[in-house]
């Protein structure tokens, strides 16, 4: 039954049918995310109840929490992408994890912002060095350190592979270092959407926020896609593939 | 067919080497420690000579600045290996390159984190850290200092085929030493509030036991990569 799923994904591996595969999908996954967006920012902002002890500043959770979520998942999609370039050497492979890198970085740069804005008027200032900000400030920072040795290289295809490297003692790091902080200092409340048994959230505050995180995670590959078919027209300049784009493109 | 010299000897012979081309250049291993203790000195010009405060702040002030200190070492770890092309023939030598650079790592140490360690009594003493706290802070220097060249050895040689990698390097190493620091600063501050100190100095050598064993391999696999041009 599933013998045609490698051939497939084989297909899916080359740098021209990928760009064909991105192009046709990367419309409809913008078109989720601002459909789903607009769906979840309307249900969180305006038909979900205000908290009974936040008021209405608990409503950045909207942004906040789905960002959070996104930085971290990003990184494990850069991290295992990486893991395969590095593994198996496919150039797309290397395209995805460093183009992951930025809205990676992106996201976490908004969990951080949207938290502090929440912070000041909750906890009375705009930073505090808590476990869960600081394991946030150092994703950050790995994620900055992932772009900065992927445009050290001259070489782009050494870069990727260098930072790929990168990204993966990240991956092996990234436990430790939470695990570190959370060990020296805790303020940051626990988890309250939980996947396996009952959340501790209403159910009319749960839905935006799931829409709101099914929205990202379309906007990421809205952004992926299209990052990913400009990195390979770079990368494949010379191609009779990327030469038939640009005949087509100047014909038009 | 040439007669391969034993493995043992091999290590040595890489490690004599290192070490006598860091003496030859000795004004370079007085410079991190020259560095290390002039930050040392802004401090109290920085926050007032108040003994009170100096006290609190000793412990942290001297972990981060070896750490930097480190930094500004590790930076010449391979370079002039690159340069003269000896690198090249380390990685094609018929010894394991994973061990050989263990062995490059270890002259390192020796040679910019053992000074840093020598002075950091003094560094201690600079500040008003009470001597019973000092025997704490080398333990965790002891510690914690080759945890941060092994981590380095692998970030160096991820930006060897750059030509712009001082800045960018500590950009990748500060964030993956945070809890290297954490655990060493906590066994000091634990040591100078009279609280048992042994957990962060386990869990900093669990952390460096990690390191020995994984850190040359990974430096090997990262040099492959810088190398492959």
């Amino acid at each position: 039954m599933a013998s045609w799923i490698p051939l497939w994904l084989h297909k899916l591996g080359s740098p021209p049918t990928f760009y064909r595969f991105a192009g046709a999908l990367q419309p409809w996954a913008m078109a989720l995310a601002l459909l789903l967006g607009a769906i979840g920012l309307y249900g969180g902002l305006v038909l979900a109840p205000a908290d009974y002890q936040q008021a209405d500043a608990y409503r950045i959770i909207f942004i906040h929490v789905p960002s959070a979520w996104m930085s971290m998942f990003i990184y494990a999609v850069m991290g295992v992408a990486s893991f395969v370039a590095l593994v198996w050497r496919i150039k797309l492979a290397e395209v995805v994890a460093m183009e992951s890198a930025p809205i990676g970085a992106a996201f976490t740069f908004i969990t951080l912002v949207t938290g502090s804005l929440w912070g000041k008027p909750m906890w009375g200032t705009w930073w505090t060095w808590d476990a869960r900000l600081t394991s946030e400030l150092v994703l950050l920072f790995l994620f900055l350190g992932v772009i900065g040795l992927y445009h050290a290289f001259e070489d782009r295809r050494q870069g990727a592979r260098a930072a790929a490297f990168l990204a993966i003692i990240g991956i092996i790091n990234v436990p430790i270092v939470h695990f570190s902080v959370n060990w020296w200092n805790t303020l940051h409340q626990g988890s309250t959407v939980n996947v396996f048994g009952q959340s501790k959230i209403s159910a009319d505050m749960l839905w935006p926020l799931l829409t709101m995180t099914l929205a990202t995670k379309f906007y990421y590959l809205a952004s992926l896609f299209s990052r990913a078919r400009t990195d390979l027209l770079a990368l494949e300049g010379g191609k009779d593939w990327v030469r038939k784009i640009a005949e087509d493109e100047a014909s038009r | 067919m040439m007669n391969r010299p034993s493995l043992a000897s091999a290590c040595a012979a890489m490690l004599r080497r290192d070490l006598t081309l860091a003496w030859r250049r000795r004004g370079d291993i007085a410079m991190p420690v020259l560095y290390a203790l002039i930050v040392t000195m802004l401090f109290p010009f920085a926050l007032g000579p108040e003994d009170t405060l100096l006290q609190r702040i000793a412990g942290g002030v001297v972990l981060v600045t070896v750490l930097l200190a480190m930094l500004l070492a590790l930076d010449a770890m391979f370079a002039s290996d690159i340069e003269d092309g000896s690198l090249e023939q380390l990685v094609l030598a018929p010894q394991p390159l994973a061990l050989m650079l263990g062995m490059k790592i270890l002259a390192h140490w020796l040679a910019t984190a053992l000074p840093l360690i020598v002075i950091a009594p003094l560094m201690a003493a600079m500040l008003h850290l009470p001597g019973v706290v000092i025997p704490v802070l080398l333990l965790a220097l002891v510690l914690a200092t080759p945890l941060l060249s092994l981590l380095g050895a692998v970030l160096v040689a991820l930006t060897a085929g750059t030509r712009r990698s001082g800045m960018l390097l500590a950009l990748m190493l500060l964030p993956l030493c945070v809890p290297a620091v954490i655990f060493a600063a906590g066994a000091v501050a634990a040591a100078q509030q009279g609280l048992p100190w042994l957990a962060p100095v386990a869990w900093l050598a669990a952390a460096l036991v990690l390191a020995v064993v994984l850190a040359p391999l990974a430096c090997a696999a990262a040099l492959r990569i810088a190398l492959d041009a």
